[in-house]
């Protein structure tokens, strides 16, 4: 493997903003990505992802702070001088140009010699498993070919950083899949660094070994996939990593360090986040997956069934609770909609934010 | 329950479809009247009246015309002022396009560039009398910066045709030159700033190619606004001279000598010229690429 990333050590991003007439799109964020690292970009449509990732490719320029790569300013560099390899949702592929000649386009901006292009296009090819499809044009592939190419093009220049716009969006379901795994094989291949702005936190926690939350333009929370999924730093952040249970109450003391919520005449115990006195308004929250039927005088949180999913090893279903909060479960075995269930959640599944 | 179906015949579209015809096609028809009556019948009666000439056999106006340099020389005369005037104002209407998709008050200018279109070319040439005469602003503005020390002559002469065809013109090429640019993919351009490109590179490489069936067009529709120029010839330019140009031939041929079969015979061969040259463009546009201009599958 010849293609290779170029060497540096650090980017850093200093307080970086962007803001449009009196929008702020994105305020003080700080971030250092180190060489080798796969990094994703996580939030809803409108967080700033893109903002992001933009600005560090200088399509963007920044209205604050400063972009440091290996220390050197890169922020007021016009995007063809800072050479990082972009991928873009709508893969913006040149449409009048062959396979072979939108991979060669940066080499060819470059001056690479003819031979040596015609050897490194080649070996992108090869590690985008296009070999064949070098003379078509980018209409005549299908989506998941093309994105193929636009990763192949954003590589065979040799980049110090590999930034991605949600690459996979326009895909569907399998296909994603499958890109997924090609994404990962061809960053651990190539040693590259990679920066990947998705909205879809599944895909993030298999793809990234640092995730960024940002939501409403600033970052939320920086951590390995499982520190995010397991312990996520605020409301939000737990919402957007599928802790889709909240049940809003009051606090007293538990035991063994936990704390209980009061609400709906049941009380859930789970791990305090944040400082709760007794008596506080607080938020528990928990995955559909923990919260299970358990028998009736187990003394859970009494609801009813209102629907019922199936999901092939198991089944969703939503009930509700005399206070009208929806809560989702999973069980083993279909239950009947209208049943009057009680629920169970593990404490130590179970996360309590201050209101 | 039974549902009752009325035993009625199936409506008209219902049978033409049976018969493989489809009934919303013949909502053409009365286009197509207007078409063959406004369009076709006077276009071959044209056509036959000049093979009918005043004097001699079927072709002979047309062996007239060809042998006669003071006939066929308003070819070139009208290629002359017609072909640099269409390049210039694609060449201008480019750069000035290129521009004004990043504005965001597209609207206004748009406004002001479609108005010379709405006061049409006599208008224009009036205008211009004036403003391009011995006395008139332009003149006396080149006087008064010291650039030039007598008037210069802009006036019924190849220059004061080609500026009011050039200005009439441009509103109408820019216009659709400004929707081609517009219509290209702006991500394609990113695309090519990450890969190295400067603004020259993604010019040549990236917009070039995508724009030329666009500009062959435009081209092509501005061409023959300008082949056919009548007014501003006969108002600011030198009729029985240097802008001596096609339309003028035939308007002498059929309302001076009377000889429709003549003017109708010009006509023609006016036709036949502007389709020669739109014929040409269009074939060299087939050498380039023609697809969409988006980066993506639609």
């Amino acid at each position: 493997m010849t293609i290779a990333s170029s060497r540096f050590d650090t980017l850093a991003l200093q307080g970086v903003g962007r803001s449009f007439g009196p929008v702020n799109a994105l305020h003080g964020v700080d971030l250092t990505i180190r060489r080798g690292e796969f990094v994703a970009l996580l939030g809803p449509s409108g967080c700033g992802k893109s903002t992001t990732l933009n600005c560090i490719a200088g399509l963007l320029p920044i209205t604050n702070g400063q972009i440091l790569l290996d220390g050197k300013r890169i922020d007021t560099l016009p995007p063809e001088d800072r050479g990082f390899g972009m991928v873009f949702q709508n893969y913006a592929l040149f449409p009048h140009m062959t396979v072979r000649q939108n991979i060669g386009f940066g080499l060819r901006m470059r001056g690479i010699a003819k031979d040596e292009a015609a050897r490194r296009i080649e070996e992108a090819v090869r590690l985008v498993r296009l070999q064949g499809q070098e003379d078509k044009l980018p209409g005549q592939l299908s989506g998941g070919q093309q994105q193929r190419v636009s990763i192949a093009r954003a590589v065979v220049i040799e980049p110090p950083l590999v930034l991605m716009d949600e690459p996979l969006s326009n895909l569907d379901a399998k296909l994603r899949l499958e890109m997924r795994a090609e994404i990962r094989r061809i960053h651990n291949a190539l040693g590259a660094t990679t920066i990947y702005v998705t909205h879809d936190q599944d895909e993030a926690l298999s793809l990234a070994d640092r995730i960024v939350v940002l939501r409403d333009g600033t970052i939320r929370q920086i951590g390995r996939p499982s520190e995010l999924y397991e312990a996520p730093a605020d409301i939000d952040v737990a919402e957007f990593m599928g802790f889709r249970n909240r049940i809003d109450g009051r606090s007293t003391k538990g035991e063994n360090g936990l704390v209980r919520i009061e609400a709906d005449g049941a009380s859930i115990s789970g791990k305090a986040n944040g400082r709760i006195a007794d008596g506080d308004a607080a938020v528990a929250l928990f995955r559909a997956e923990d919260l299970t039927i358990c028998p009736d005088d187990a003394g859970g949180i009494r609801a009813t069934v209102d629907a019922v999913e199936y999901r092939g090893r198991e089944f969703v279903g939503l009930a509700r609770t005399k206070s009208g909060t929806v809560l989702s479960f999973t069980s083993e075995t279909a239950t009947e909609v209208g049943r009057d269930v009680t629920l169970s959640v593990d404490p130590g599944r179970v996360l309590v934010f201050p209101a | 329950m039974a549902i009752s179906i009325p035993a009625s015949r199936p409506k008209l579209r219902q049978r033409l479809a049976l018969r493989q015809i489809d009934g919303v096609t013949l909502l053409l028809l009365p286009a197509l009247l207007v078409v063959v009556l406004l369009f076709v019948y006077p276009f071959a009666y044209g056509l036959l009246l000049s093979l009918r000439p005043k004097v001699g056999g079927f072709a002979a106006n047309y062996i007239a015309f060809f042998t006669d340099p003071y006939l066929y020389n308003t070819i070139f005369a009208t290629l002359n002022v017609s072909v640099p005037v269409t390049v210039l104002s694609l060449i201008l209407a480019l750069p000035i396009a290129f521009r004004v998709r990043l504005l965001k008050h597209q609207r206004l200018l748009t406004t002001i560039l479609v108005i010379p279109i709405t006061l049409g070319t006599v208008l224009v040439a009036e205008g211009l009398l004036n403003y391009l005469g011995p006395q008139g602003w332009f003149n006396r503005t080149l006087i008064w910066l010291g650039l030039i020390h007598s008037p210069i002559r802009l006036l019924h002469n190849y220059w004061g045709v080609f500026a009011s065809l050039l200005i009439t013109g441009f509103p109408f090429t820019f216009l659709m030159t400004l929707s081609y640019v517009s219509g290209v993919d702006p991500a394609l351009e990113r695309a090519a700033a990450t890969l190295g490109a400067n603004a020259g590179r993604r010019f040549w490489h990236i917009f070039l190619p995508l724009l030329v069936p666009g500009l062959a067009i435009n081209f092509c529709l501005s061409f023959v606004q300008n082949f056919s120029v009548f007014p501003s010839a006969v108002l600011l330019g030198a009729p029985a001279g240097e802008t001596r140009v096609i339309a003028i031939a035939a308007y002498q041929a059929a309302f001076e000598h009377y000889d429709y079969s003549m003017g109708s015979a010009i006509a023609i061969i006016m036709g036949v010229v502007q389709l020669l040259v739109v014929g040409l463009v269009l074939a060299v546009r087939n050498l380039f690429y023609r697809g969409s201009t988006t980066g993506a599958k639609g």
